[in-house]
């Protein structure tokens, strides 16, 4: 236990100004999908969760939404500070989590394991929040769908094949499906359901389809 | 709270109950009597922020007559705060009221007796306000003494 509390940390320096402000530039990210945007709070984050992250937990999680930490579960550092700080509980089982954290990217994000909500509530479904090491990298992906008005390109590193696929899934399971913030450093990027992935080659092909 | 002024003891049990104990008295505090034993004290330890003083309201449930249905009795506010010394130690307080300075002196000393100072805190901060509050209290029970009145009823004459 003394470990633990050793180890936790301040949480917000200024809790009403801070929570609003990351509240609404998640806001803006998710209503401009794609677009990195910088988070204008400082967070001092438990390793192994970056500022981002810790920041989206702090603003977003609470005594109402499970929080899963998948790899980070282990980290006492992490459960201490998001209990202490969030009073959130923290589950192990995927389905049940309102927020989740991933931080293997390069693995199998699994997106099919999280809520995807019901059809009288779509709104019940898990938001992950993905750890990736940069948001300034060409994938060779293009994104396109409500809020870009053409095409933009998705900038995060080392996502593999198979979650091209998990989403081409999760989006034609709409109105269903689960809502992603890709974390890194300070910045986020926001990946919301109904925003399609394309082959840069591939987008001419799919705009002329819609 | 009994007078013993050993430090924490190693039963987690019996030290969460002393914990509670001392956290109670130093939320209770009245606020002037805790600003003085607190500048008598003498230096302060420096310490971290993990939350600062934030006020926010608190329902006070209540159940009639301990069988009763509970019921909402009405919103508090509440004042609350952790820190953290730079040996590590936290220091915890919930106090009612509006009073940041108060939660904040409640954390710190909650914070020091789990550590060394324990002992010099039990006697220049805790026996203070246990004795004020204990003064209070008697004065209070005195002041309803003076007023009481005894009912009696007289036994009707149906049963003779």
């Amino acid at each position: 236990m003394s470990a633990t509390i050793d180890a936790l940390l301040p949480g917000w320096q200024d809790p009403v100004h801070d929570a609003q402000a990351t509240f609404r530039t998640v806001l803006q990210a998710m209503a401009a999908p794609g677009t990195v945007l910088r988070l204008p709070v400082a967070v001092i984050a438990p390793n192994p969760l970056h500022p981002a992250t810790t920041a989206i937990c702090l603003a977003l999680a609470d005594v109402e939404t499970p929080v899963w930490l998948g790899a980070v579960d282990a980290v006492p550092a992490v459960a201490a500070y998001l209990r202490f700080h969030c009073g959130c509980p923290l589950t192990t089982d995927a389905g049940a989590a309102t927020f989740a954290v991933l931080t293997d990217v390069d693995g199998d994000l699994a997106l099919e394991r999280f809520g995807h909500g019901t059809m009288e509530y779509p709104d019940r479904s898990a938001t992950l929040l993905v750890q990736v090491d940069c948001l300034d990298t060409d994938s060779g992906y293009m994104l396109t769908g409500p809020g870009i008005e053409h095409a933009a390109p998705l900038r995060v590193g080392g996502l593999g094949v198979q979650f091209i696929e998990q989403w081409r899934r999760n989006v034609l399971s709409f109105p269903l499906g689960v809502d992603l913030i890709f974390c890194c450093g300070q910045s986020i990027m926001a990946l919301p359901r109904t925003t399609r992935i394309a082959m840069s080659a591939g987008i001419q092909e799919n705009v002329s389809c819609t | 709270m009994t007078n013993d002024t050993s430090t924490v003891s190693t039963d987690p049990l019996r030290s969460q109950r002393e914990r509670a104990c001392w956290m109670s008295l130093l939320a209770k505090a009245p606020a002037p009597l805790l600003l003085r034993v607190a500048s008598d004290f003498g230096a302060l330890p420096s310490y971290l922020w993990l939350r600062q003083p934030e006020i926010g309201l608190a329902m006070v449930r209540g159940r009639s007559g301990g069988t009763g249905e509970q019921f909402n009795l009405g919103e508090m506010s509440v004042t609350r705060c952790a820190l953290r010394l730079s040996d590590g130690v936290m220091g915890v307080a919930y106090v009612a009221g509006r009073d940041r300075r108060h939660a904040e002196l409640a954390a710190l000393f909650d914070a020091m007796l789990q550590s060394d100072a324990a002992e010099r805190v039990q006697q220049l901060v805790l026996q203070p306000i246990a004795a004020a509050l204990a003064e209070q209290r008697a004065h209070s029970a005195a002041a309803a003494q003076e007023t009481r009145v005894e009912f009696m009823t007289m036994v009707r004459g149906e049963a003779a």
